[in-house]
């Protein structure tokens, strides 16, 4: 690789006390005033001084072009061979299937709402395919929503679980009992229930399993969230003296009674809604649909029935509800803007650097003959 | 009675109500004379501190909180207590008190070198005679009316009325060198109803009483009158003038000691005191445009605010926007009146964005003035050996004004000059005579008696065993010569160095030890005195054997005119040639009386004298009567010699593109001379003279006009021609004032034309001045429209209030005195130190600090225009997109070592090349680093790099993933990724822009980096107690676990390098500044070698 820049080392002298012994005849008191001569107090530290100038830039602009133009294709291509499949279910229009939950949706009531949405696969989704469900309008990072929780409360923390901070008003406290876990983010848990179904040419349909360990960071799930009372199984008796968050139809310690350690706090589908997303739309894992140990492709190219049990109303701020099924490389989902500003900038900097070539070559000659003379 | 009265008030017509009286040794006047008023007056203590420990905290938080943008922080942290914000109030306290804590520590330690500074000189002993007895007390504990004594060499500890004296004539001779610069001595006098006095008992008993005026500043003028009371008779009242007033800073010379004076005014209220002027804060350009710059920032800031307020509103209109079922208010809130509600929004953005406006910059400013200027005390090539002292900082907050220099003011006498005297050589008709060898020609002999006998040089004997023949004889310098004009103790000891020694004048006979050691005694008849008009002076005196001799030495223009035989045009051409070197040239001649023709010249003089009434002008008469048909002898060269390297430091600073004034009170002729040898004016500058001389001729209007015609037409013509003729004006105090003088209608007119004569000459040499007309000067050209920035050197107290007045004060460590250097900005040893100070020091300092607040600017820019950004994707929610710890230590972590650093040891180009190129130093004039050109580029150089941060990692983020894992990131990482880039690219700019990488620079620029990455794990890597938030927990760890987020940082961070380095190259080949290509020149020849 060429050198970004010229170069040239200062071999400046190091003076260090060369002198100081000529000045040992004089008096002590003048003495002591004179300053060190030491390098750094005269300014004379050794250094390199580079410059930027155009032939020495033009190296790096062509280097950088070589490298980032076949990152850049690489990742595009990469981003290309992702499959992706995403499908709105919010039922916002009529010929929706969902329409009629969406429309008659009620806090209140007391049985679900359920539909189904087909949608069809034209190509086979290989290896481990990623369930996210996205949403859309739903300010997840607005302030007074992202400071409203209680993280000491959330990892096992005794005195905040019957206290909760103040930053979880107003969903801190109902009834005069403490929320666990308290403030609007949990209080708006994402509680749809997505499942998929495979629809033979027959007309059968088969159950996708789907996997929900995993969709958490591990470092959340086993640190950051921990349930009251530590290993203590009975999480009904840790949580006493709370009351569920408002909207939630069930308590903390019921998310999931089929596994101990997917319940309580360190739920994952719970943890990953905890996490606020970055910007309004966004998604977030929902399920994995492992890989078969056989060839057979993860999810084979046909029919697919969604099933829907619509829990969550989106409805009054605009909001839409997707599905998306996705598979992942090492450089996660389809996302080709990667690629493509590799590729802008590897040309754009090939390009200055062709620019640069031919001034440096137009000018460097002119300033040459203009120093002459001097 | 009344008669009485009327005879005081004739004796001084001056006196009003608002007089001050003064009984001296405090003694109470006789009963029946006017009330004892006991008045107060300030002790003799001189102040120049500004806090005492008492009010130090309160006074110095106060003037910390004036600065505007104190002021601002503490608004901030104050609107952070008060409502809920979104960050909290440690974030802008915690830097507000470092700043606050740090600039008190620096003033404190700054205030208190003053108090000892004060305090070595309030302690100094003085002799203070009380109940007939002489006390030793210290200087600040005399009061008004204390009876003083002082000794040969000591410092008047206050002003003074000088009672009497050791010498019998009731007189004494005071120089006031450190005062107005004049080295000469000059004789005051006693009253003479106490000159007698000689002992301290008599002074004692003295009964009097001193009415004088209120303390004023001009040192020439006083008026008083000393009533003296014996016994039972009327006051006697006498009459006192300046020559009766000794006053603070003169030193007594040549005389043993003066008894009995009394002090009139102290402490602050001595002519030295009133003439400094009061100390205001001196402010650099650079703090100027820092404020102007932050203006606009602030502007930026609650534009920012307000749009994002009212977008916040709009946005918001829909109740299910503004209050969603999933993020509902509390109770409160939503019962809080909607305007009181928009005006906290208000507030929270500002909160949001006040990182905008960099609190750290001004630490980091102080900081770096601070130990900056350390690097001028410890410049080894500043140091002086023989003075055993280096360059003094005593303020470090006009470091890069030092590179800012357009107008330089320098005294002339100990700062271009040694202030010393010494005779070159002599020439007698056509022949030069430099040492000592055989002359037996009669004129020689003549020239030499002229130049012994033609002077009024007093002979000082030192009290020696030997006595005062004997030292002379033996050649011991046992005595020496004083006078008031330093040329003449030089001719006369250059005399005394060729073989004829003058002796002393006693009972008006003139003894002149010979070549021969024979002593031969003239009688000295008349002295015709020197004045400046005639610009000579002669003698009349009688040989032994009996002729009369008129000798007369003088300017060669007035003495050329009125020779009758010599050898007048050799003379003439040597001279000019001395005067072309930069000698002071006086000319020789002699006329040989007959005795009637000296009957006649006495006869003259004497009605001359005698004369009441224009008796100045007839005398003047008379003298040009007897000053003619001279035979020329020779003529004589004297140097006062130059400052090593004062030449050369002058040539710079003019290649520097600095216009370069001389202000001296000393002479005309003598300053000129002076400018030339300093190659101030060269032989090729026109000189243009705006003098008394030549405004008594024409008026003063027609004089400026015709002037600036010259000079104008000049500049008309120089357009065309190549080498253009460069003007040099010289102007004396007296022409300036007129000038300056405002009741005059069209006054501002001539100001005006003065102005642009000034502007187009490249030296102006201002001879005449008195201490605040030096001042004026400055101011003068200070308030000028170009506003340039100003630098006074000098070496006297006369200097102070110019260098108090400029821009930038520099004070030489002079022979005579501290004055200068104490109130000074920077003190040097020598003038010749100026050069580096300016060229190197001042242009690195400016530089770097240029950088530093461009840098400050754009980094904030970065920092905080994503956050902005961010609000249009939130809600305009007020959501910070990094988080806290991010947010506080950016600036005061982060990204400030490197800067500092860079802001202490940056050399753009090496010390040797500026000190050779000082034209390097226009690259830099105008404050051109920090115009609003280059202001606006770095300003949108930091907006692109923030929406180069924010939208790529929008984009990235945007409804996808890029995990391998699939799971997905939130806000806090979005942050994290722009928070990243932001550090490394800020960092990696200022690496960039670094000329100069000394192992320090490696060490703080990728020491940041790798502190920023540490600080990032270990803060993600633990879950904090007492925190009562999480939200960092292995954010950073993840992130970096990630490829795509690798891949995007250094995407991101080579799109935000890639214009600066375009446009850097760019300038660099297209349109390469001076500067650029003396960094090319240095480099080649290195790189040839490898």
């Amino acid at each position: 690789i060429a050198a970004m820049m010229a170069s040239s080392y200062n071999a400046k002298e190091e003076d260090g006390h060369h002198s100081s012994g000529s000045s040992h005849g004089g008096a002590g008191a003048v003495k002591s005033k004179k300053p060190d001569n030491t390098a750094f107090k005269q300014q004379r530290l050794p250094a390199w001084q580079p410059i930027l100038t155009a032939g020495t830039v033009l190296p790096a602009f062509f280097v950088i072009g070589l490298i980032f133009i076949p990152i850049g294709i690489g990742l595009y291509v990469t981003s290309n061979n992702i499959k992706e499949f995403e499908i709105d279910y919010t039922g916002a229009e009529v010929s929706s299937p969902c329409f009629n939950c969406a429309k008659n949706f009620s806090w209140n009531s007391t049985t679900s709402c359920n539909c189904s949405v087909p949608f069809t696969l034209e190509q086979p989704f290989e290896s481990n395919v990623f369930m996210y469900y996205g949403l859309s309008n739903f300010y997840q990072n607005h302030r007074r929503y992202v400071k409203s929780r209680d993280d000491s409360q959330l990892n096992g923390d005794r005195s905040s679980l019957k206290n909760p901070s103040k930053e979880c008003e107003p969903y801190r406290t109902s009834d005069g009992l403490p929320i666990a876990p308290c403030g609007a983010i949990a209080n708006s848990l994402f509680n749809d229930t997505l499942e998929l179904y495979y629809i033979h040419s027959n007309g059968s349909s088969t159950a996708i399993p789907l996997v929900k360990k995993g969709i958490a960071w591990w470092t959340d799930k086993h640190v950051k969230f921990r349930n009251p009372g530590g290993s203590n199984n009975n999480l009904t008796a840790a949580f006493q003296g709370t009351t569920k968050p408002v909207n939630w139809r069930k308590p903390v310690y019921e998310l999931d009674p089929s596994d101990s350690d997917n319940n309580g706090f360190i739920n994952e589908d719970f943890i990953v809604w905890m996490r606020t997303a970055a910007l309004p739309t966004f998604r977030k894992l929902y399920r994995i649909i492992q890989k078969k140990p056989n060839m057979t492709p993860t999810l084979p190219s046909g029919k697919y029935l969604l099933e829907v049990t619509y829990n969550y109303p989106v409805h009054s701020f605009d909001g839409r509800k997707r599905m998306i099924l996705s598979t992942i490389s090492w450089m996660g989902g389809k996302n080709p803007f990667l690629g493509i500003a590799y590729i802008t900038v590897g040309s754009v900097c090939f390009f200055l650097g062709v620019v640069l070539l031919i001034i440096h070559h137009k000018y460097d000659n002119r300033n040459n003959s203009a120093d002459i003379p001097n | 009675l009344l008669r009485e009265e009327l005879k005081r008030y004739m004796t001084n017509p001056h006196l009003c109500e608002s007089d001050r009286t003064i009984y001296i040794g405090h003694k109470e006047p006789p009963p029946g004379a006017e009330a004892y008023i006991p008045q107060r007056y300030p002790d003799n203590r001189i102040v120049s501190s500004k806090y005492t420990f008492w009010n130090f905290i309160p006074k110095n938080l106060f003037e910390q909180f004036r600065r505007i943008a104190n002021f601002y922080f503490l608004v901030i942290f104050l609107v952070q207590l008060i409502i809920d914000t979104p960050t909290s109030p440690v974030t802008s306290g915690l830097p507000l008190f470092f700043v606050i804590t740090v600039t008190a520590i620096k003033q404190g330690y700054e205030d208190w070198l003053r108090h000892k500074a004060d305090c070595s000189i309030n302690e100094c002993p003085v002799d203070v005679v009380q109940q007939g007895k002489v006390v030793r007390t210290q200087s600040h504990k005399l009061r008004v009316g204390d009876v003083v004594m002082v000794r040969e060499d000591e410092t008047f500890p206050c002003d003074l009325i000088f009672l009497s004296s050791s010498r019998h004539d009731g007189t004494c001779y005071v120089t006031t060198a450190s005062l107005d610069g004049e080295s000469s001595h000059k004789t005051y006098y006693a009253v003479p109803d106490t000159m007698a006095f000689t002992t301290e008992q008599e002074v004692d008993s003295l009964h009097a009483t001193i009415e004088c005026e209120q303390p004023q500043p001009d040192l020439y003028k006083f008026v008083g009158r000393i009533n003296i009371y014996k016994d039972r008779e009327e006051p006697v009242a006498r009459p006192l003038g300046a020559e009766n007033l000794l006053l603070r800073g003169a030193t007594l010379k040549n005389t043993q000691h003066i008894y009995g004076t009394v002090a009139i005014y102290t402490g602050m209220e001595t002519k030295m005191a009133l003439n400094y002027q009061s100390k205001s804060q001196k402010r650099s350009a650079v703090e100027k445009s820092m404020n102007a710059f932050l203006i606009v920032y602030l502007c930026i800031l609650i534009s920012k605010a307000v749009i994002n307020t009212v977008l916040k509103y709009a946005w918001q209109w829909s109740p299910d926007r503004d209050e969603p079922w999933y993020n509902h208010r509390t109770e409160i809130e939503r019962q809080r009146h909607v305007v009181i509600r928009a005006f906290t929004d208000f507030l929270a953005f500002m909160v949001l964005f006040n990182y905008i406006i960099p609190v750290s910059m001004y630490v980091t400013v102080e900081m770096q003035k601070f130990l900056g200027s350390y690097f001028i005390a410890w410049d080894e090539e500043m140091f002086d050996e023989e003075l055993g002292e280096g360059a003094q900082v005593n303020t470090s907050d006009l470091n890069e004004e030092l590179g800012q220099v357009e107008y330089v003011f320098t005294d002339k006498t100990g700062t271009l000059t040694e202030n010393n005297m010494e005779f070159i050589e002599c020439c007698v008709d056509a022949k030069y005579i430099l040492t000592c060898h055989n002359f037996r020609q009669e004129h020689e002999d003549l020239f030499f008696r002229a130049l012994c006998l033609c002077h009024t040089v007093q002979v000082k004997e030192e009290e020696t065993v030997d006595g005062i023949k004997r030292g002379i004889h033996q050649g011991r310098p046992t005595s020496f010569y004083i006078s008031s004009s330093p040329d003449e103790v030089a001719l006369v000891e250059g005399m005394k160095r060729l073989g004829y020694t003058y002796l002393r004048l006693k009972d008006s006979y003139m003894e002149i030890l010979n070549k021969d050691d024979e002593i031969e005694r003239f009688e000295l008849l008349h002295v015709l005195n020197f004045d400046s008009v005639r610009r000579r002076m002669s003698v009349i005196v009688k040989s032994s054997s009996g002729e009369y001799l008129l000798f007369c030495k003088g300017a060669d223009s007035s003495i050329f005119p009125r020779v009758v035989s010599g050898k007048v045009e050799q003379v003439k051409a040597r001279v000019e040639q001395n005067a072309v070197e930069g000698l002071r040239t006086l000319c020789v001649a002699y006329r040989r009386l007959s005795p009637s023709e000296y009957e006649e010249a006495c006869h003259l003089l004497t009605k001359a004298k005698l004369a009441l009434q224009d008796r100045e002008q007839r005398l003047a008469q008379a003298y040009d009567i007897i000053e003619r048909d001279f035979v020329l002898l020779g003529a004589t060269a004297v140097e006062d010699r130059l400052q090593e390297k004062a030449a050369d430091t002058i040539e710079s600073l003019h290649k520097a593109g600095m216009k370069v004034w001389v202000l001296t009170g000393d002479k005309m002729e003598t300053a000129a001379a002076t400018c030339y040898a300093s190659k101030l004016f060269r032989r090729s500058t026109q000189i243009l003279e705006l003098t008394k001389k030549r405004t008594e001729e024409q008026s003063l209007h027609d004089v400026l006009f015709e002037l600036s015609r010259t000079v104008l037409r000049q500049r008309s013509i120089s357009g065309l021609s190549v080498d253009c003729l460069d003007f040099g004006l010289i102007i004396d105090g007296a022409t300036l004032s007129a000038i300056l003088k405002p009741n005059q209608e069209g006054s501002g007119n001539y100001r005006e034309i003065f102005l642009e004569i000034c502007r187009n000459c490249s030296a102006v040499l201002c001879c005449r001045m008195a201490p605040l007309q030096k001042a004026q000067v400055v101011k003068l050209i200070k308030a000028s429209k170009e506003h340039p920035i100003t630098l006074a050197i000098g070496d006297g107290a006369n200097d102070v209030s110019m260098i108090l007045e400029a821009h930038v004060g520099i004070g030489i460590m002079g022979k005579e005195g501290r004055q200068a250097a104490r109130n000074s900005d920077y003190a040097i040893p020598k003038f010749k130190h100026l050069k580096k100070m300016l060229l190197v020091h001042g242009h690195y300092y400016y530089i770097r600090i240029a950088e530093l607040v461009q840098y400050f600017f754009y980094k904030n820019v970065c920092f905080i225009f994503p956050q902005f950004l961010y609000q249009f994707f939130c809600g305009f929610s007020q959501q910070p997109l990094y988080d806290t710890a991010y947010l506080t230590l950016y600036n005061i972590s982060f990204t400030s070592l490197p800067i500092l650093l860079y802001s202490l040891v940056e050399q753009h180009v090496t010390m040797e090349t500026l000190k050779r190129e000082p034209s390097l130093y226009r690259d830099i004039a105008k404050n051109s680093l920090l115009r609003w050109p280059v202001f606006l580029y770095w300003t949108c150089l930091g907006v692109f790099d923030a929406v180069v941060f924010f939208f790529g990692a929008y984009f990235l983020f945007d409804n996808t993933t890029f995990t391998s894992n699939g799971q997905m990131f939130g806000n806090w990482t979005f942050g994290t990724l722009v928070f990243t880039v932001l550090v490394f690219t800020v960092t990696l700019k200022l690496a960039l822009d670094t000329h100069h990488w000394t192992w320090i620079n490696h060490f703080v620029i990728w020491g940041s980096l790798l502190f920023y990455v540490i600080f990032s794990l270990l803060w993600g890597g633990i879950i904090w107690p007492f925190l009562n938030y999480q939200r960092m927990y292995y954010v950073f760890m993840q992130m970096l676990s990630s490829g795509p987020a690798w891949l995007s940082i250094i995407l991101l961070i080579t799109v935000s390098l890639l214009p600066d380095v375009i446009k850097k190259v760019l300038c660099r080949a297209i349109c390469p500044t001076a500067t650029e290509r003396a960094q090319v020149r240095t480099l080649t020849p290195a790189q040839e070698q490898t």
